[in-house]
């Protein structure tokens, strides 16, 4: 896999292709929720969508994935199938979870995505004992590990950066800085703002990259995964974002003004991009039509995936609490 | 060592040897086993149980870790998630609070949250109880309470037996099984029968037989409970001593069948009264086998407050074989 990005036709097309995919799919997401499809919390990923498209393009089948509750994005560009998270959200049988995860915890082996884990830093040091247990068996094989900037006021995090860097596990640690812990701007929870830069206190390579701009955050993690799997331990990427949407559905937004979530639409990566791959003639009109249409046909055949699911039978509620085996 | 099956004779160790026998044999038997843990390495253990392992073995499959109960117990359960059989050991039981998120929140809860997607076949080993005078932050026995949670295992080795067995079973179970070595008990010498080679976990175990009076016990809790046996054999009382073993999940069929048989039931519990794994077992009992019953149930338990370090505190503060004695003597003959 190469450590550069090579912004031809197709590959432009294929990160605008992602993003909206992730973008449309969450409005769906709403409109369920609205009929109250969906229940439970469901924290969208509106505005980031640049940050898990641009990070997946540095991945490959080996690789493992370590998800926050703010997953559907990490899901959805890493190849879960759309079906089964509608499923998942609705509580189906057909979920990635069987229904017993929701939102917040997609899991999906074949694709080794390591869950939606709700506990604010509790994913990242699953993250190192995946990396550690690659390295044994799975040689070159890089963990992604997603978290937002709240994630650095636990200790967990301090914890698994050190013992990364300490054992030089292949970690890639993605921060998806969206300046907000919930409500609570980074400022006031943070003396160090500039997250990257407690990495760097563990000797971690550690970059702030525009999580607005996938082509930036591709770049960024194709240099992190080349110098991780020739061996150099563990890299950090803080990515700068920003959530277009409240917190969560249960979110009157109190903490930010409407001028500042306005001022970040403009740097949305999807018109960004669309504009830019138009203006430089590597998109038609009618392949955006294609594309967008494309992805709404997905969409519904996800949702009639979902629809046409069934519920897990009360008897096996118990089911899967203690394993008989460890699968394969 | 002569291992023909019925010639040999028993050999005598140390509890302590045996778990370190039982990790040496786990280190050689399979290459995706490591243990990880603080001061295990260099240091030889907190309580010199992995002693020597790291010149055997090498660092990378005996690790020292950085004091960070969370990340390093977590990164058992990646591991875990990831292919491997890591044994992850925490100083002492109340230092896994530090990594009790990662216990309750990932170890327990991803196989079934995955929809059986995932297994976690970890085992942790951590030292627990009271009786060197560590005072109130490393001496509390908190089995009971992650006993409480689904998800996991939990075992209470009592035994030499037990202890150089249970971690071979625990390594092949999938799910994540917790291991409570009682710090009294790493002194404690016992015989190993040598046909022996296995141990279930999965079973309470009768260690001595009787009619009149059933008493449960666990890790430091069974010698007390056999001395008190041996106590009222000299009153006239014979009484059943079962080692519980396995706290999560109970053994309830052999329990019933012991009490089934005494009517009466002693259980001795290291832990807090309030809210124990004695409170459990006297719930089950008097919910399923209330009419079986011909006294009421007693449990000695630790005193309420944290445990102290002054020897005469201590001591008070723990059950102790009298009041095993005098608690069974009163249901078998009430004044």
């Amino acid at each position: 896999m190469s450590d550069k990005v090579h912004l031809d036709r197709d590959h432009g097309q294929h990160l605008l292709r992602e993003m909206l995919r992730i973008r449309r799919f969450e409005a769906k997401c709403v409109e369920l929720y609205q009929a109250q499809k969906i229940r439970g919390f469901l924290h969208l990923y509106d505005g980031e969508e640049a940050v898990a498209v641009g990070v997946m393009q540095a991945l490959d089948a080996r690789d493992a994935v370590v998800s926050t509750y703010r997953d559907h994005g990490h899901a959805l560009a890493r190849g879960v199938d759309m079906g089964s998270l509608v499923a998942e959200m609705y509580g189906k049988v057909e979920g990635c979870s069987r229904g017993r995860g929701g939102s917040m915890h997609f899991f999906d082996r074949a694709k080794r995505f390591y869950g939606g884990n709700a506990i604010v830093g509790g994913g990242l040091p699953l993250a190192v004992g995946i990396a550690l247990a690659d390295k044994e068996l799975r040689a070159g094989a890089v963990t992604v590990c997603f978290f937002g900037e709240g994630a650095a006021g636990e200790g967990e995090f301090h914890e698994s950066l050190n013992l990364a860097e300490l054992w030089k596990l292949p970690v890639l640690f993605v921060c998806e800085n969206n300046l907000y812990a919930m409500g609570v701007p980074l400022e006031e929870a943070e003396a160090e703002t500039d997250i990257y830069r407690k990495a760097a206190a563990y000797r971690t390579p550690a970059e702030k990259v525009d999580g607005m701009d996938p082509i930036a955050v591709e770049a960024a993690a194709r240099r992190a995964a080349a110098s991780i799997r020739s061996g150099n331990g563990p890299y950090f990427l803080e990515c700068r974002t920003y959530r277009f949407r409240a917190h969560s559905m249960f979110d009157a937004q109190l903490y930010r003004t409407k001028e500042e979530v306005e001022l970040w639409k403009k740097r949305d990566p999807l018109p960004r991009l669309q504009t830019w791959l138009v203006e430089n003639n590597m998109l038609s009109e009618e392949e955006l039509r294609r594309m967008e249409s494309e992805i709404d046909a997905e969409i519904v055949a996800a949702v009639a995936f979902a629809e046409a699911g069934q519920w897990e039978a009360i008897e096996d509620l118990e089911r899967f609490v203690l394993m008989d085996e460890a699968p394969e | 060592m002569n291992a023909e099956k019925g010639t040999a004779a028993p050999l005598r160790m140390t509890y302590r040897e045996a778990c370190r026998q039982a990790i040496r044999e786990a280190l050689a038997g399979d290459p995706k086993t490591f243990i990880m843990g603080e001061d295990v390495g260099l240091y030889g253990g907190c309580y010199a149980v992995t002693k020597g392992l790291l010149e055997e073995f090498g660092p990378m499959r005996v690790r020292d870790t950085p004091l960070a109960e969370s990340a390093f117990v977590g990164a058992g359960i990646g591991a875990a998630l990831a292919g491997m059989r890591p044994i992850v050991e925490i100083m002492t039981c109340n230092f896994s609070l530090l990594a009790l998120d990662q216990i309750l929140n990932n170890a327990a809860t991803i196989s079934h949250m995955s929809g059986g997607q995932f297994a976690v076949p970890l085992v942790i080993r951590m030292a627990t109880g009271a009786g060197r005078q560590l005072a109130a932050q490393h001496s509390h026995s908190l089995e009971g309470w992650y006993a409480h949670i689904p998800g996991l295992k939990v075992l209470a080795p009592a035994t030499v037996e037990d202890a150089r067995y249970m971690l071979k079973a625990a390594l092949n179970d999938p799910n994540p099984v917790l291991i409570f070595e009682h710090i009294v008990l790493y002194n404690a010498e016992g015989e190993l029968d040598p046909s022996v080679t296995a141990v279930d976990i999965s079973t309470a175990k009768v260690r001595r037989p009787g009619r009149a009076v059933t008493i449960l016990a666990y890790g430091n809790s069974l010698p007390k409970a056999l001395q008190a046996a041996d106590e009222l054999a000299r009153d006239g009382i014979d009484a059943e001593v079962i080692d519980l073993r396995v706290l999560r999940p109970l053994d309830n069929a052999t329990i019933f069948q012991s009490v089934t048989k005494t009517r009466r039931c002693v259980i001795v519990d290291e832990g807090w009264k309030s809210g124990s794994i004695s409170a459990e077992i006297a719930a089950r009992l008097s919910e399923d086998l209330f009419f079986e019953l011909d006294a009421p149930i007693r449990r000695i338990c630790s005193r309420e407050a944290p445990i102290p370090y002054a020897a005469h505190l201590e001591a008070a503060a723990l059950p102790q074989m009298p009041h095993i004695v005098d608690a069974a003597r009163r249901l078998v003959r009430p004044a």
